[in-house]
């Protein structure tokens, strides 16, 4: 139960107890998936699943995280979908549709929230959102920037959307916000792409400083934007500090398929696990478990998908683990490191529509 | 003639202005015959060559006996027939050497060719191309310079509608999307056209003789699969094993170890294609009456099913994916059949009995029946045209 795991605070499991309560858990969820999504069952009987040969996390059998882009995968009855959450495709692509009841949903919430405060403190904080108030107009289906605002809302005290929908910055809001919470703690929000463009450019071009070392910028959505307009990492964070002197930054990795357990960025720019999820890197030549400091493809399990089979989800990115209950932030489990979609093939072949082809 | 013509790169020969004045030549002619056998020497002797298997099979394909041998299978057939006249070819982005295949039949047919290569910078399109023209500037094939044009180009509407507006026939290589698209640009009404669609194979093996085999069955079973990312048309992407269920089993294992003992000095798996074969194993269990067939690694995805259907092409996979199901008879392979199945290879002595069976149950796909191995040699007859006949005119005399 989810409750086991509330007892603790979000980073205090070492590897060998996090491991028993983790697998105990996904056992129990993947005997749950089993039993209630046919489609998760079909694929268990063709792998010879045997949960008596399950020992740890990394033998729970894993779900291409692309199926769910294919079919409506989920563990309850349909009624009992409270929110259906999208992940954000360019037009034309396939998404990802996920099925969310509430008892998910929550404990999507609190989880959320329990990993957030470790970062910023148990008080809730007013949260400046580098988006448009428009990305969440469509309330029933929400896309990955959407879902991942509307988590954050539960640890906000207020929210503020900076960005007109035309995507220009508000500068009354900003200037408003700012002068209201001058000197208190709170958090800058945005896709890292978003602040880059419409918050960081805007401040450059206006020629405005500001000063904001109580701020807590947390990004996510991926570098590979900004990296093909070569800016890496450090000079995302160099900038930033020159034009606004943001105090602390938190980059997150997540995915709309494991929502609430995000690996946030602790002081030393690591990505943690919590307690409620684990990364295993598996090698892509035969998915054996790679080592520390090895790149591979990026497993995630969770203990939070009750409603859908997405516990042990085999994703696209190429990742590695840097270390493990040892980082110098103190936060306990692994720390990662993500390095983004893993690169597409050129094949041979007879038809020049391989790409598309699924 | 051409309004834009800066868009194209031309390789070799030259875009000219007057198309209407090249001549058809009889099928099989001296000079074209001969042309090819020139060709051969100058790929076999290039330095560049044995680093490209393909540009050496292209080589073997136009050297002398091969032509000699294709020309004498249809003596009687060519008298009364010339080329079509300007043929023009769309050669797939994937395949380097095609568009040398495809232009050599039309050229044997007796017909002037323009031919859209692979706008990706293949040395192997390099080096024919290099040989082409080095012929071609010889006082002894410069009669043929009107009738090898090469040209490379980005994907263009306009370009093929100009093309195609002068072609009395036009060849589409790529598959069922690059068919389509070139089909927007109309054809003059007296053109016709040959067009490569996308296409599945399948392979026969009799268990029995797969149990006797040696290590040469995994090295052609390679060039028919993996050497192409077993993404051709012609790559089996299904295997029926016929033969006893214990019988198959046995004649599985002991292939499967012999291919992947091969592959693993010779192939590696993309990270990203050993998730899409893994998702393509999950794919098929989702739908499917099927079994993973656990392997050591990922370079082969072994997929069992317990009956076959025509949708099962739909959960291929390039890469190394394959689905099985063994039987004691071949009747259950009509069940897979549907015309977009392509070839049919086969190890052990059942090349006959394929062909009957075709025949007998009156099946609207399998093009091609071909021993393991020679899945992607080029011949004359691809998939189910006589391309010789197919380029050329027949002139009928009473």
């Amino acid at each position: 139960m989810i409750e086991n795991f509330n007892a603790f605070e979000p980073y205090s499991l070492t590897s060998d107890e996090k491991r028993r309560l983790l697998t105990r858990e996904l056992l129990v969820l993947t005997e749950h998936h089993k039993e209630n999504c046919p489609q998760y069952a079909n694929l268990l009987e063709c792998l010879g699943y045997d949960p008596e040969k399950i020992c740890s996390p990394a033998d729970i059998p894993f779900f291409p995280v692309r199926l769910f882009k294919e079919y409506d995968l989920m563990s309850i009855d349909c009624r009992q979908v409270f929110k259906t959450m999208t992940s954000s495709g360019t037009t034309g692509q396939a998404v990802s549709k996920i099925f969310v009841d509430r008892e998910t949903a929550l404990m999507q919430q609190k989880v959320m929230v329990k990993i957030l405060s470790d970062f910023w403190g148990k008080q809730r904080l007013p949260i400046l959102i580098i988006d448009t108030p428009a990305v969440l107009k469509d309330r029933r289906t929400f896309t990955a920037r959407g879902a991942a605002i509307i988590g954050l809302q539960v640890c906000a005290r207020e929210m503020c959307y900076v960005l007109n929908d035309d995507m220009s910055l508000n500068r009354d809001l900003l200037d408003s916000f700012l002068e209201k919470y001058k000197g208190q703690r709170f958090v800058i929000f945005g896709f890292t792409f978003m602040v880059w463009q419409h918050f960081y450019r805007a401040l450059l071009e206006s020629g405005k400083r500001l000063d904001l070392p109580e701020a807590f910028l947390m990004t996510g959505g991926g570098w590979k934007k900004l990296e093909s307009e070569s800016v890496s990492r450090d000079d995302f964070k160099k900038a930033l500090r020159e034009v606004c002197n943001i105090g602390h930054f938190i980059d997150h990795y997540g995915m709309v398929e494991q929502t609430g357990c995000i690996y946030a960025e602790c002081e030393c720019g690591h990505l943690h696990a919590s307690n409620y999820s684990d990364v295993i890197i598996r090698r892509p030549s035969d998915f054996s478990e790679c080592s520390i400091g090895e790149k591979g493809i990026v497993q995630v399990v969770s203990v939070l998908p009750h409603s859908y089979p997405g516990h042990s989800l085999l994703t696209e990115d190429e990742g590695m683990i840097v270390g493990e209950d040892d980082c110098p932030c103190g936060r306990k489990g692994k720390y990662i490191r993500i390095f983004g979609r893993l690169k597409t093939a050129e094949l041979r072949g007879c038809s020049d529509t391989y790409a598309e082809s699924f | 003639m051409l309004k834009n013509p800066e868009q194209i790169e031309v390789l070799c020969g030259k875009l000219f202005d007057e198309y209407g004045s090249v001549f058809p030549l009889p099928p099989f002619s001296q000079k074209v015959c001969s042309f090819f056998g020139s060709l051969a020497s100058l790929l076999m002797k290039h330095p560049q060559s044995r680093n490209y298997p393909d540009v050496v099979a292209f080589g073997f394909f136009c050297r002398q006996a091969n032509i000699e041998g294709l020309r004498c299978r249809y003596e009687g057939q060519t008298e009364n027939r010339l080329g079509r006249g300007i043929s023009f070819h769309i050669a797939p982005s994937n395949v380097p050497i095609i568009f040398a295949y495809s232009m050599a039949v039309a050229l044997l047919a007796g017909n002037a060719c323009i031919v859209r290569v692979s706008s990706k910078p293949f040395e192997q399109i390099e080096i024919v191309c290099g040989c082409i023209r080095e012929l071609l500037a010889s006082s002894e094939y410069s009669v043929l310079a009107d009738y090898i044009t090469l040209v490379r180009y980005p994907r263009s509407r306009k370009i093929n509608d100009e093309l195609s507006s002068v072609c009395d026939l036009r060849v589409i290589w790529g598959g069922d999307s690059t068919v389509e698209e070139v089909r927007c640009s109309p054809l003059p009404p007296r053109s016709n056209e040959i067009t490569f669609a996308d296409r599945c194979s399948a392979a026969v093996f009799d268990a029995e003789a797969v149990l006797s085999s040696k290590s040469a069955l995994a090295h052609d079973f390679y060039n028919d699969t993996y050497l192409y990312d077993q993404n051709a048309c012609s790559s089996p992407r299904i295997i029926y094993w016929l033969g006893d269920e214990d019988i198959c089993e046995r004649a599985a294992e002991h292939f499967w170890g012999m291919v992947h003992g091969y592959l693993l000095e010779k192939y590696s798996v993309e990270p990203v294609i050993s998730v899409d074969k893994y998702t393509a194993a999950c794919r098929l269990a989702i739908e499917k009456d099927m079994q993973v067939i656990p392997m050591p690694d990922q370079l082969i995805s072994r997929m069992r099913v317990y009956s076959l259907s025509p949708d099962l092409e739909k959960y291929r996979c390039a890469g190394g994916s394959f689905i099985e199901y063994f039987d004691t008879s071949l009747e259950a392979l009509a069940g897979l059949v549907s015309p977009r199945i392509q070839t049919i290879s086969y190890y052990g002595k059942l090349a006959e009995k394929l062909r009957s069976f075709v025949i007998e149950h009156r099946l609207n796909g399998i093009d091609r029946i071909v021993p393991v191995g020679k899945t992607a040699d080029f011949d004359t007859l691809w998939d189910g045209y006589d391309l010789i006949l197919q380029m050329s005119r027949r002139i009928s005399v009473q």
